[in-house]
């Protein structure tokens, strides 16, 4: 169980608000998280800490496939992105990082921005503001993706 | 159990008889690309990250420099220094400058059957050929190019049956569009979109692409037709052989169904700033332009620069507007230039640029500045996609985009026609 703050996001958030095209080829992802939610939040970066959460509502993470996405929320800690729904590749991309993503059909809409939770990954629950939400369990192939830390650390277990 | 192309080109891929919907399959994959938009990412990870650095066949790998070209800054011209050199190093085919990688993979590399992963989301594309491909990241690409295979959910497949012909003045674009607009931004999440009917059977190569290519903005895995004897004739103009030629089965499970008739599609605009908030291009006439923008992998083919020469001829680009042409590709170019396309954009005004991503991605050519909009026939309209967070984008054809680049706000070509 950790209890992290909220940042809180809108349907259709897509990955270009996340991480701008402008900054996708710098060197390294560390230079580019700076830049995260640029257009809707400039602070992000600053205010976000270690261990918080981002929320979303349905079809988090649509449009482009960049990984930038997914990696500048883990660089700057967040811990998990909690949505009604994803869009696919973010999905995907951020399993393969070893970024949690939580399907949750009820607390997007009873949370804001700075409210806290409680987020278990293994019981598959959400708490805030006095409410607990029952998320969705990943498929276990991927669940196991995740809990190797990612899509390359489960390759190296696999040739090691 | 019947099964749909897509089905069956992962069955094979796995090698296995069957698969359905909601299985996850190990596959081989025939084809991997990947451009500039991540590799130096990739390359990083492949240097850092992996206990054993290897690649499984180069050949199955092509990297493609297009987003930011030229380059733009020191920045990007050492990631993309990077790229350049591990394709060399290891014997991987490269392409700068040469074209939109979409397009590049359609001219010189798709094949019917193939199950193809690239990292940039608009690989969808490569289903008008009959092939499956996807758009990943670049951890799952860098899996796949150490292994040769990576792992698939079998999506499930909508019908999309279309009748009738498209109406003259009204393209692919305004149908892609249009059903985007009717099923929403995630109407087709994690599924995919099969193309068929007699209204499909009319549409050329390009038209399929068109289609495919924006299957992604309505949250698909990838879009598909079959692969019939337009298709073959695309590939053998091409010297190429299919890998597989599949056609859904009569009793294959279809998650839903749908039917648009071609001939009641009117122009269309995908509004600021979601691809799906789309409306009759009337709605939208009069308002006020910046920029206007021919060109990307869904709508730079020799095609879409035909129906903007043919509205440009004889008129001049607004005084206030930038109007950028860039072609899909270098064969895009050359055989514009053959036609005398270039000549009428030029005269018009316009600004022909080198073949690549330009402002349809907001980061090398065109970005636009604060409050200013674009019309263009890119991809995506998302807040601030093609430069400053304050500034709108617009979705439309060619058609609307050229018409509107004459009258410096957003004008059907009919529009244009009926004030002359």
């Amino acid at each position: 169980m950790s209890t992290g703050r909220i940042f809180k996001f809108h349907n259709d958030l897509d990955t270009d608000q996340i991480i701008a095209s402008q900054y996708l080829l710098l060197p390294s992802i560390d230079e580019m998280k700076d830049h995260t939610f640029e257009s809707l939040d400039p602070d992000f970066p600053k205010k976000v800490k270690p261990g918080d959460y981002v929320v979303g509502g349905e079809n988090f993470g649509c449009g482009s496939s960049r990984e930038q996405a997914p990696s500048v929320l883990k660089a700057l800690g967040v811990k998990a992105v909690v949505a009604k729904s994803f869009a696919r590749i973010f999905y995907r991309n951020a399993i393969n990082i070893g970024l949690p993503v939580i399907v949750c059909k009820e607390l997007p809409d009873a949370v804001k921005t700075g409210d806290e939770m409680e987020l278990s990954l293994t019981d598959g629950t959400a708490k805030a503001n006095g409410a607990v939400y029952t998320c969705t369990k990943l498929p276990p192939y991927m669940q196991q993706i995740l809990n190797q830390g990612g899509l390359i650390a489960s390759l190296n277990k696999e040739e090691a | 159990m019947g099964m749909t192309i897509a089905e069956k080109i992962i069955a094979l891929a796995a090698g296995v008889p069957e698969v359905k919907a909601g299985d996850i399959h190990t596959v081989n994959l025939d084809r991997m690309m990947s451009n500039d938009g991540t590799t130096h990412l990739t390359v990083d990870m492949y240097h850092n990250k992996l206990k054993h650095p290897h690649i499984a066949d180069t050949k199955k790998m092509v990297f493609i420099v297009d987003h930011n070209v030229p380059s733009d800054s020191p920045k990007t011209a050492a990631s993309q220094k990077k790229m350049r050199n591990f394709a060399r190093e290891h014997g991987i085919d490269f392409w700068e400058g040469k074209g939109v990688c979409h397009q590049i993979m359609m001219e010189h590399y798709v094949r019917p059957g193939e199950l193809i992963f690239g990292a940039d989301s608009h690989t969808c594309t490569y289903g008008a050929l009959g092939a499956f491909g996807t758009g990943v990241g670049c951890t799952d690409l860098l899996y796949g190019m150490v292994t040769g295979t990576s792992w698939v959910l079998v999506p499930e497949t909508l019908k999309f049956n279309l009748t009738g012909r498209l109406p003259e003045g009204v393209y692919p674009r305004d149908l892609m569009l249009t059903i985007i607009g009717t099923i929403g931004a995630n109407g087709a999440n994690y599924q995919v979109m099969e193309f068929t009917g007699d209204g499909a059977k009319t549409l050329s190569v390009n038209d399929r692409m068109v289609l495919c290519n924006l299957a992604v903005e309505a949250g698909a895995k990838t879009a598909i037709f079959e692969a019939d004897e337009t298709a073959m004739e695309y590939l053998k103009a091409r010297g190429r052989e299919p890998k597989a030629v599949f056609r859904s089965d009569a009793d294959a499970v279809y998650a839903a169904e749908y039917t648009f008739d071609l001939s009641k599609i009117v122009p269309v605009a995908a509004r600021p700033d979601f691809v799906d908030d789309v409306v009759p291009a009337e709605e939208v006439c009069g308002t006020h332009i910046d920029e206007a923008f021919l060109g990307s992998c869904n709508n730079g083919r020799i095609d879409e620069l035909r129906v903007g020469a043919a509205v440009l001829k004889g008129r001049k680009v607004a005084d206030h507007v930038r109007f950028l042409v860039v072609p899909a590709s270098q064969e895009v170019y050359l055989q514009a230039l053959e036609e005398g396309l270039i000549s009428i954009f030029m005269e018009s005004g316009a600004i022909v640029m080198n073949p690549n991503c330009s402002v349809c991605w907001g980061s090398c050519q065109g970005v636009i500045g604060e409050n200013e909009v674009l019309i263009s026939t890119g991809t995506r309209n998302f807040k601030g996609r093609a430069g400053h967070p304050s500034s709108r984008v617009y979705l439309a054809s060619a058609a609307t985009v050229a018409a509107s680049a004459v009258k410096g706000e957003i004008c059907t070509a009919d529009m244009l026609q009926e004030r002359i």
